[in-house]
């Protein structure tokens, strides 16, 4: 599955703020929604939500930044590969893995490959602790990851 | 056979196991036969090592397979039409020891229903405690639920009972109850197989809360990384709102109360309750000095009940059981069950409710049958990145609160990870302080700095193998941390940190 993103629209961005202005805290909430349709929270959304929440574009984006699952910088690559670096997945080799998967696409964590398909980034706990090492593809869980596995996923998605 | 009716897990350890796959190959090899298929997703049981679990009514018993795969779906379905026995049959799951040896109280309905169905949740003894609370006053519910011991579930362990006396007897404008599901912890997943698994208990125990301190509104505050947990609660709370869980005159009664769903974003320390709240507020994710504590002065400044899932899904079975026969249940100061998580390398990984007290070595030996790689156990982390970690030498400690805190450690949520004879104990000291340093909230210097100096300190252990000074150093600089920080992950991170260095000087060049 791929991530479904769409350019910034500023109509689109102010129509999606209006559905969380009104309730209280309403600006996480807001956060997500501009991050799951335009697949980042871009320079032009801050000073949105800073006029619609009546808040600093200093206090909006120290919140933006807080949260590791907000991005600032730009969108993730077509595909996201979310690998658990939780001690339960240490204990089944989820630290060789990530060296595995950090040479086979060449990137660092939260880096994405040259060709923008696949970004990859650290996950603390999926939940999924029985059964590691584990990750999250896109919207799919996998579990029981190995080195084999692994390069499977990566070639259905193109890699 | 013309027909065929079978259970399934949609939980998301299940999914990641193949079971979406799974349903689709059954499927397909019961149209292939002209058998309808009729398909019930549960939640999962919690043994991992079988899921995916399959189980199948043959002329009214459920018998179970597992663990299936996509493949399997044509030999099982021939064999079960034809009567012969299958490789991977397991009889009645009921009866496998793992199960068997459980006291399933809060996990009794998860894996057996449809989460999604509010008419499976009532017929299978759900909203017993509801009802018997709307009979009680909001004093007689809150005696009730202090009477039975039941301790906070999240880690800190605090009298749930004695929190809510005192949101009740607070005063303001309005109150709310929180529903702290940011289950951050590695080794832990009871609170995502709850929401997944038996999502109505946990709204049923909300709605009570409500009642017993004089709310209308509650929040759960569920972490991104589970969006299988949110998509079930969200279903869930339509479904509640239809038939009058939640919304005004909750079945019948005077009552009224609804939950809102929140998502976290990949912080860590939101785990923490004045972080939650501050996130729930819409701002950054960081610590509040305590006091003015949540019950007085919560969300919004409002006083509010901040509890952990599996607090208040064991509400319900208290009202409905009555307080002594929770009470009865435990150890010492550690009343009821407890969700122990098996995780890590492990042969049977997964979840095992039982009443407090097990010793350690049990837990991990007898039920989880040691490692799944084969080789020796090593060391177990009990308790999160923030809890300790242990040698085989202290398997004799009881699983509960106070003994754990003896041992200089913590059952925190419950989850143990199993390590083998590979691990380094260095190695896992230094990730414990990188991981603060990562979700160091920022707000206090003992947190924020002392996590990477901690690193850094460790680092110069590992290199200069254990000089007497930087040794002293990284215990000083402990001391700081677990004294000077705010809140529990500063705090805390010396947990893991000195009791690698404790137990296992060899690791950091001493002997």
């Amino acid at each position: 599955m791929l991530n479904q993103i769409s350019e910034w629209n500023e109509g689109h961005a102010r129509a999606l703020i209006g559905a969380h202005v009104a309730s209280p805290g309403g600006l996480l909430p807001a956060l997500h929604a501009i991050q799951a349709q335009f697949g980042w929270v871009p320079r032009p959304a801050i000073g949105l939500l800073a006029k619609e929440f009546n808040l600093s574009r200093a206090e909006v984006y120290g919140v933006t930044t807080f949260y590791h699952d907000f991005r600032v910088e730009g969108p993730a690559g077509r595909h996201v590969l979310k690998l658990c670096r939780g001690e339960a997945c240490q204990a089944v080799g989820a630290d060789t893995l990530a060296s595995v998967i950090k040479e086979r696409l060449r990137v660092d964590w939260r880096q994405t490959s040259e060709d923008g398909e696949w970004t990859l980034e650290p996950v603390f706990c999926l939940g999924l602790c029985a059964c590691g090492p584990s990750a999250m593809l896109d919207a799919e869980p996998v579990a029981r990851l190995s080195a084999e596995k692994l390069e499977t996923l990566l070639e259905k998605g193109g890699a | 056979m013309n027909s065929l009716r079978m259970r399934l897990p949609k939980d998301a350890a299940a999914i990641a196991l193949g079971a979406d796959k799974v349903a689709r190959a059954l499927g397909t090899a019961c149209r292939k036969r002209g058998i309808t298929l009729e398909m019930t997703r549960t939640g999962s049981r919690g043994l991992f090592w079988l899921e995916p679990l399959l189980e199948v009514d043959v002329d009214g018993t459920l018998n179970a397979f597992g663990p299936v795969l996509a493949g399997d779906a044509e030999s099982l379905i021939e064999t079960i039409c034809t009567g012969r026995s299958h490789e991977l049959a397991l009889g009645r799951i009921e009866d496998h020891p793992y199960l068997k040896r459980q006291t399933r109280l809060t996990f009794a309905r998860c894996g057996t229903i449809d989460p999604a169905s509010f008419d499976a949740y009532a017929r299978a003894d759900g909203l017993a405690g509801l009802r018997r609370a709307f009979d009680m006053t909001a004093a007689q519910i809150i005696a009730e639920v202090t009477a039975s011991g039941l301790r906070g579930r999240g880690g800190a362990g605090f009298p749930a009972g004695v929190k809510w006396q005192a949101a009740a007897k607070a005063s303001g404008a309005r109150k709310y109850v929180v529903c702290n599901a940011d289950e951050g912890d590695s080794g832990t997943f009871a609170d995502r197989m709850l929401m997944e698994g038996d999502p109505f208990l946990l709204l049923e125990g909300m709605v009570v809360a409500g009642i017993a301190i004089g709310a209308t509104h509650g929040l759960i505050y569920i972490r991104s990384e589970y969006p299988h947990a949110i998509a079930a609660m969200r279903n869930a709370i339509a479904a509640a709102r239809e038939h009058a869980l939640l919304g005004e005159r909750i079945l019948g009664s005077a009552h009224s109360f609804d939950v809102e769903i929140r998502v976290g974003a990949g912080s860590y320390v939101c785990g923490e309750e004045t972080a939650l709240l501050e996130s729930l507020e819409g701002k950054r994710g960081e610590v509040r000095a305590k006091p003015p504590l949540p019950v007085h002065h919560g969300l919004f400044g409002q006083p509010t009940v901040v509890n952990n899932v599996l607090t208040l899904a064991a509400v319900p079975t208290i009202l409905a059981e009555g307080a002594a026969f929770y009470r009865n249940f435990g150890i010492g100061n550690a009343r009821g069950t407890i969700a122990v998580q098996l995780a890590g390398d492990i042969r049977f990984g997964g979840l095992f409710e039982t009443p407090f007290g097990p010793p350690l070595g049990e837990l991990v030996e007898d039920i989880g049958g040691g490692t799944a790689s084969g080789r020796p156990i090593r060391a177990v982390q009990v308790g999160g990145p923030l809890g300790a970690y242990f040698p085989t030498s202290v398997f004799d400690t009881p699983f509960d609160y106070e003994a754990f805190a003896a041992r200089n450690g913590l059952i925190g949520h419950g989850g143990i990870v199993v390590f083998n004879d590979t691990v380094n104990l260095l190695r896992q000291a230094r990730f414990a302080m990188e991981f603060c340093a990562i979700e160091s909230c920022g707000k206090c210097t003992p947190c924020r700095i002392g996590s990477v100096r901690g690193m850094e300190v460790i680092d110069r252990i590992a290199a200069a193998k254990g000089s007497p000074e930087t040794i002293t150093l990284l215990r000083d600089l402990c001391d700081i941390m677990r004294s000077g920080s705010l809140c529990a992950l500063g705090g805390f991170v010396p947990y893991p940190v000195l009791s690698a260095l404790e137990h296992f000087p060899e690791d950091f060049g001493l002997r």
